[in-house]
């Protein structure tokens, strides 16, 4: 079954439009990153997804519903870590995470999902007084007491030191061993590419692409730049047979400075989204 | 974070939802720790009202009338004020706040209902209501030598006169978090009918001092009413032949009153919305 099938959604704004036709299947126990500038229609489809947006047109089903008809029930198997929320400041992390717990039918324990989200040296601190990336962690754990079989995770690591995204991608990948459906929306390739089975890159309000992160753009058929330096200087080859231009150097004799450089997701997203002319 | 595996879910059948009473009345309690944890409410909301009263039942130290004074009218009128801090400002500002920093977008996200969500305000009035009408009764008692009436009748009175101020409060503040853009905003914004009713119903001055055109003005209002029966509450009847009709008109103050419920209760509906379209 999948968790979201999306087809020829639109959303305009006046005469903006933000959401021009978009296509996507996400299965069920995947983890999806859509990829886009900022204004591509990310927030838009995300949203309409989550049942906050109506749309223009087109069909949506997540979790086999509607999200634009559907009642509590579907919000309950949902999970949603908004991007820019800031409320809640005086309560601590626990009177909060405790709060939305009771609001799910089947919620994981309140300690377990503070310690999840690392969060216990701060469970009795009032939710002011957090740092960013703490603050985040919040969201993140209000996102996933519920019990969410359908995740959705909107740039949830901006402002995370590199560490504390370490750990949240662990926790990402935990969740996903347990099965739930995990739509992640992310400016960090390399967050893409750690975390997501599948992903799109969407621009101008359509998808452009998608694959693994290892496909996707053809980035895996896409010609490999093969660099090195002999007796007649510096070379540079692309090629899209890498293994064959460097088995025919190691037959001519010595080089120095072998490079194999495949073409990096960084590489193909900004080919895609056209920052490259 | 850590890394070790989480417990598998179940595969039976999840319990029901929890009720909407239940949700609220959660949803309560962490409004009421929020608001008497924040200083701006505690300060602005919650003791305003009692301040205002201190500094003017001081300064208006005379007698209003009838050997009466002018500290105890004012003490039974700003019980009008207080309802509208903790009611109607309250509501408004909170509402609109709500709207800004993300928790009406993240309840939205969860199963909870709009119904749970305006439990928890209610609960949020209710518990800052009683207890401001308790501190300005305080300040009555103990600055201006206000007697609490004996009679149960009075009592009685007092209850659905509470109880009609502070919904019909409650339901205009939620209407009016619709037009204001910002939390910020909302304070100002709010304030303005507020003391401006406040002046022409006879909360700040003496109702029997007003000119006749401001009087028959806040007539179609309901803090002229607020007012004027909880002074019949806590004054003593000979005090009626001050109002504007010369008695206390509780029946008009009980159909006013009901009619800025069902008012309140028709705007509310149209105008409610989880998140502010203005943010696109």
């Amino acid at each position: 079954m999948n968790a979201i099938e999306v087809h020829g959604l639109r959303k305009t704004y006046g005469a903006n439009t933000a959401v021009a036709g978009v296509d996507l299947v996400v299965r069920e126990g995947e983890v999806f990153a859509l990829l886009g500038p900022n204004g591509a229609g990310k927030t838009t489809t995300t949203e309409i997804l989550e049942g906050y947006r109506e749309r223009d047109g087109g069909e949506v089903r997540v979790l086999g519903q509607d999200p634009a008809t559907a009642g509590r029930h579907w919000r309950a198997e949902l999970g949603i870590v908004l991007q820019t929320a800031t409320d809640s400041a005086e309560l601590s992390v626990r009177e909060t995470v405790r709060q939305f717990a009771g609001y799910y039918p089947d919620p994981r324990g309140v300690d377990e999902v503070i310690e999840l989200c690392g969060l216990t040296a701060k469970a009795g601190a009032r939710i002011s007084s957090l740092s960013g990336g703490q603050r985040r962690r919040v969201d993140v754990a209000l996102g996933i007491i519920g019990r969410p079989r359908l995740l959705f995770l909107d740039e949830p690591t901006t402002g995370f030191d590199p560490e504390a995204r370490r750990q949240f991608w662990d926790l990402v990948r935990a969740l996903a061993r347990e099965g739930t459906t995990i739509l992640l929306t992310t400016h960090y390739l390399d967050e893409a590419e750690a975390l997501a089975d599948r992903l799109a890159v969407i621009a101008a309000g359509r998808i452009v692409a998608e694959g693994t992160p290892f496909t996707v753009g053809g980035r895996d058929t896409a010609p490999a730049t093969v660099t090195w330096t002999d007796v007649s200087g510096a070379h540079e080859v692309r090629t899209v047979d890498p293994v064959g231009a460097v088995t025919n150097l190691a037959r001519r004799g010595p080089v120095s400075g072998l490079q194999v450089r495949q073409p990096s997701l960084e590489d193909i997203y900004l080919d895609l989204i056209g920052a490259k002319a | 974070m850590t890394t070790g595996t989480l417990p598998r879910r179940t595969t039976t059948a999840r319990p029901p939802l929890p009720s909407t009473l239940r949700s609220g009345v959660l949803r309560g309690g962490a409004e009421l720790r929020m608001f008497f944890r924040s200083k701006e409410a505690v300060l602005f909301t919650f003791s305003f009202p009692a301040i205002i009263l201190l500094l003017l039942g001081s300064i208006n130290s005379g007698e209003a009338t009838e050997g009466v004074p002018m500290s105890r009218v004012l003490t039974a009128s700003m019980i009008a004020y207080g309802i509208l801090s903790t009611a109607f400002i309250n509501i408004g500002v909170g509402i609109a706040a709500d709207r800004e920093d993300g928790s009406l977008k993240r309840l939205r996200g969860t199963p909870v209902t709009a119904g749970a969500y305006f439990t928890g305000k209610v609960i949020l009035v209710a518990v800052a209501t009683v207890a401001e009408v308790a501190v300005l009764l305080a300040v009555g008692v103990l600055a201006f030598d206000l007697d609490l009436p004996t009679e149960p009748g009075k009592w009685l009175t007092f209850a659905w006169v509470l109880a009609l101020s502070v919904i019909a409060c409650t339901l205009l503040g939620i209407a009016a978090s619709a037009l204001t853009r910002s939390a910020r905003s909302a304070g100002a914004v709010l304030n303005v009918p507020v003391l401006a009713l406040q002046f022409i119903s006879g909360v700040f001055v003496y109702v029997g001092s007003l000119p006749k055109a401001m009087v028959d003005v806040a007539a179609f209002f309901p803090v002229r009413w607020m007012a004027q029966s909880f002074r019949a509450v806590f004054l003593p009847d000979s005090m009626a032949a001050g109002e504007v009709a010369g008695t206390w008109q509780l029946g008009t103050a009980a159909l006013v009153l009901g009619a800025w419920c069902v008012v309140g209760t028709v705007l509310c509906l149209l105008t409610f919305r989880w998140t502010d379209r203005r943010a696109g």
